[in-house]
């Protein structure tokens, strides 16, 4: 163990080897933690662009079938599954995980945790170089013959084993590729964010002082970690079915289908919790802030999310409730699934007791994290139905379920990340984004959003079929009598993209004329606010900060700042 | 790790190899305990690769001697491991279920097998029409080798 | 590199960091190739009859032999260790070659086995038994190889000029978790009849 004394001298003295770096060695292959977060985040965005606009598109095809669609004309039945297909795959693999998990992971874990790098960078740039390579495969594979893959996202065969079957013979393998490597990825990435924060932490630093953000990254990797190994497997195994004709999800040829979405869902259950356990820490951490006062129950929220990752791995056929599984099994996966919601339901409470009594500021980023609350709530409590077998029969494949999850997806993936780019900015970028443009934005996205989702509620609970390309031609799966709400839904999705103009363009104005934030705009407590607003090379400057309270210590009595930060020396007489 | 007092690792290798041996023997001679030979083949079989694998995760990988987190980590990805197969199991392994059964004629696949078998076909006057488990003939081993 | 990271450096657990991150690759391989294993025993129990026809004919003689380089390369490979532990380069080479060697002899084995299968007439696609085979065996056929390439680079870019040590231990690990597949694969593709 002779390499792990290494003397502690910060990069102070090394800043003069850092000047003259090129645009290319500085930005694109940069092993510096904060510019891969940034090249994760702004792949992420960009991704998040192409998946909200092929949901405008087939949205459209949904309230006006048949007719020219404004930025892409009509729309063919191949192509509507395709949109669909890749616009599940997009805002899940390649907006949620990077933003969420791999942009804030590598941006904060270091920062909060007080190093001054990933302990692997080098293994962190190439994990983004092979996520980028993936969205390209991706992205090459929607202009390939037939199309992009058109088999949904959770890609069960025999629609997805079969070219004759899903009309994509090239998109389909295309698109497994891609998502293969997006996991390989993310293994490499989550490797790193866990060794990070097991071995690297600062001086002091002990278990209970790590930030609440920190914890569910790493929470949500080593779920990442232990939920993907079977699909990697049934991916391997699905691509031979698609591209050399193997049989192993072919039920004429002894292959049972079925597995395949047992692989699947094994890592897809699971893959929800990945995303919503950093999207709860970014609430966490910005509800603490903003309510000046110590975090509810901190503990307690900590095991909850313990025990919310071991039991994700029980509930997965929950979504398989009506492909044959067996139904005395359905019995387990029901019960664990409505177990579930109690430590989701733990962690929620805690975030609303921290409010109580606290000095509430709402800034736009507190405002998106109170809605992730709100809202992510309607989404777990409509899973209520949905995780029960007997409704779950009734409502399976309907609209209801396409609402719920977006009642989830979207709090966490949309709501969560504003919220976190919001709070985080000033320290990304040494400016603050202009508030009142945030609220404008902020209130443009949920009453859209809500917009949107409320009416295919409705829908599905009418008994309206999802993935029906035109309503018309399927009279028993989708009426006209509902195409009122279609049409509402697809206004509030136009109207909720255009909000997001405003988010754009007050982003990139921030950049360049934002107010400067300074070190602490948000007088925070945790160890990335007490570094330069945007932090140096190397973190912290010439000493590594040490450590010596929680992350949490908001008004505490008898100080005279609201603040405590982590690293501040306790007075002699304190001791 | 130096300093740890673990036995030497040619004397752990030594029983691997033993372990080794008796699981290949394993097969040869389970006949000979007739009701019982599929349990025998089994137990030699894999009984002895999860010692086997012990023995390389304890000693070679220094796994008795390591800090707990790693001995926890593995143990938790292959308890997981568990989990999954009991959970798919109740459809994935069986051919019929409360309310569904697969399409199969496994009478028909255990034909199409045999006829493309070519440890039973190389010679027709063998008696190889048995296909039950365990009761394998003891004379392919060295034939196939070539 | 112009200079060290010092999370690097650090080892709050206790475990180096190289090796805690090995434990959590080998941790996920697990449940890689658990995956595979567990899709194939479900389909195992499910046509035990026919696949115990079909598995008749995977050859145990190579299956044994390919056991035992394994088993003998996973010795050479700890001893690879205990002579890094010394700072022995010379010794360090020596065991990681003839670690490589045995994995040459597994790769060879492996190949010959493969001719004589589709020799005999049974390919990826003759049956769902041989396309688990060819999986589950070239999916641990891979990682052999990537094991050997990884080995040869620490022994000509690290050992041999006396750097970081602690690689030789931690690819050490690898290997054996790649023995310890082979450890089950073998009965499971090669004995259980």
């Amino acid at each position: 163990m002779a390499e792990v004394a290494h003397a502690e001298v910060g990069h102070g003295d090394h800043h003069d080897d850092h000047h003259e770096q090129s645009f290319w060695s500085k930005y694109i292959f940069s092993t510096d933690h904060k510019i891969i977060g940034f090249q994760y985040m702004f792949t992420g965005m960009a991704m998040a662009l192409i998946g909200g606009y092929f949901a405008y598109v087939f949205r459209m095809q949904l309230a006006f079938p048949g007719a020219s669609i404004p930025f892409w004309g009509t729309l063919s039945p191949a192509a509507y599954n395709s949109l669909v297909t890749n616009h599940g795959t997009i805002m899940i693999f390649w907006v949620a995980m990077p933003v969420l998990i791999a942009a804030m992971g590598n941006f904060l874990i270091p920062l909060m945790i007080g190093c001054d790098d990933m302990v692997f960078p080098k293994v962190n740039r190439l994990s983004f170089q092979i996520f980028l390579l993936s969205a390209i495969v991706l992205i090459i594979s929607f202009f390939v013959p037939g199309g992009g893959f058109g088999g949904a996202w959770t890609a069960y065969p025999p629609l997805s084993a079969k070219a004759e079957f899903n009309a994509t013979p090239f998109g389909a393998p295309l698109w497994l590729i891609a998502v293969t490597l997006e996991i390989v990825a993310f293994l490499l990435g989550g490797i790193n964010f866990i060794t990070t924060t097991m071995n690297a932490r600062a001086k002091g630093m002990k278990m209970y002082d790590i930030p609440i953000i920190v914890w569910m990254i790493v929470i949500a990797s080593i779920l990442f970690m232990c939920s993907v190994g079977p699909l990697v497997a049934g991916a391997v195994m699905l691509l031979f079915d698609q591209t050399m004709g193997t049989a192993f999800f072919d039920a004429n040829a002894g292959g049972d289908p079925v597995l395949w979405q047992h692989l699947f869902w094994f890592f897809g259950h699971p893959e929800v919790y990945v995303v919503l356990l950093p999207a709860m820490g970014i609430v966490g951490e910005v509800t603490c802030t903003f309510a000046r006062k110590k975090l509810f129950a901190y503990k307690l929220i900590l095991y909850s999310s313990v025990g919310l990752g071991i039991l994700s791995f029980f509930v997965w056929a929950h979504h398989q409730f009506i492909s044959g599984v067996d139904p005395r099994a359905t019995y387990l996966f029901t019960t664990t699934t409505l177990l579930i919601s109690i430590p989701v339901a733990i962690i929620m409470f805690a975030y609303i007791a921290t409010l109580y009594g606290g000095s509430i500021r709402f800034t736009t980023a507190m405002l998106f994290g109170l809605a992730f609350t709100g809202e992510f709530l309607l989404g777990g409590v409509t899973g209520i139905w949905l995780g029960s077998s007997g409704t779950d029969i009734y409502l399976h494949d309907t609209y209801f379920v396409l609402a719920h999850f977006h009642y989830t997806f979207v709090p966490i993936a949309i709501i969560a990340t504003f919220a976190a780019i919001y709070y985080w900015f000033p320290k990304m970028f040494g400016r603050k984004m202009n508030e009142t443009w945030g609220k404008i934005h902020f209130w443009g996205t949920i009453i859209p959003f809500n917009g949107i989702f409320i009416p295919l509620f409705i829908l599905g609970a009418g008994g309206q079929h999802r993935r029906i390309y035109n309503y018309q031609n399927f009279p028993d799966l989708a009426g006209a009598d509902m195409q009122d709400m279609r049409v509402f839904a697809t206004v509030s999705l136009i109207i909720m993209l255009i909000f997001q103009l405003v988010f754009i363009v007050n982003f990139i104005v921030s950049l360049k004329r934002g107010e400067k934030a300074g070190k602490n705009p948000w007088k925070a407590n945790t160890l990335e606010w007490i570094t330069e607003s945007p932090p140096p090379h190397g973190n912290f400057g010439a000493t590594m900060p040490e450590v010596y309270r929680g992350p949490y210590e908001y008004s505490v009595e008898g100080r005279e700042k609201d603040y405590w930060p982590q690293n501040e020396k306790p007075e002699p007489e304190n001791r | 790790m130096a300093g740890h007092n673990h036995p030497s690792y040619l004397k752990i290798y030594i029983i691997l190899v033993v372990l080794f041996a008796v699981s290949v023997i394993g097969p040869e001679v389970a006949p000979m305990f007739g009701a019982y030979a599929k349990a025998v083949v089994l137990l030699t079989a894999f009984g002895i690769a999860i010692w086997k694998a012990y023995l390389v995760c304890a000693y070679f990988m220094h796994l008795k001697f390591e800090k707990v987190y790693a001995p926890y980590i593995l143990l938790a990805c292959l308890s997981l491991l568990f989990v999954f197969f009991f959970g798919t199991a109740t459809d994935a392994m069986f051919s019929n279920g409360h309310n569904w059964f697969k399409d199969l004629d496994e009478e028909a696949m255990v034909k199409e097998a045999e006829a493309r078998s070519y440890v039973l076909n190389k010679d027709s006057h063998g008696d190889h029409g048995d296909h039950g488990h365990g009761a394998h003939d003891d004379h392919g081993d060295e034939d196939k080798a070539h | 590199m112009a200079h060290q990271i010092i999370a690097t450096g650090r080892s709050r657990t206790g475990i180096p960091t190289g090796r805690l991150a090995v434990w959590w690759v080998i941790g996920s391989e697990i449940l890689i190739f658990g995956g595979l294993i567990a899709s194939y025993l479900l389909n195992r129990f499910n046509h035990g009859p026919s696949w115990s026809v079909e598995a008749a004919n995977t050859n145990t003689f190579i299956g044994a032999c390919n056991t035992f380089w394994l088993l003998t390369s996973s010795l050479f490979v700890v001893y690879a260790h205990a002579a890094s532990e010394r700072r022995d380069a010379a010794k360090t080479r020596m065991w990681i070659w003839l670690t490589i060697l045995l994995g040459g002899f597994f790769m060879g084995f492996k190949t010959y086995e493969y001719a004589t299968e589709i020799h005999h007439g049974f390919t990826l696609f003759t049956s769902n038994f041989w396309s688990f085979y060819y999986t589950a065996t070239g999916l641990h056929g891979f990682h052999v190889l990537c094991g050997m390439v990884i080995l040869a680079l620490i022994a000509e870019r690290d050992v041999k000029h006396e750097k970081n040590w602690h690689r030789v231990e931690n690819i050490g690990l690898y290997w054996h978790f790649v023995d310890i597949v082979w450890i089950f694969l073998f009965p499971l593709m090669y004995i259980a009849k």
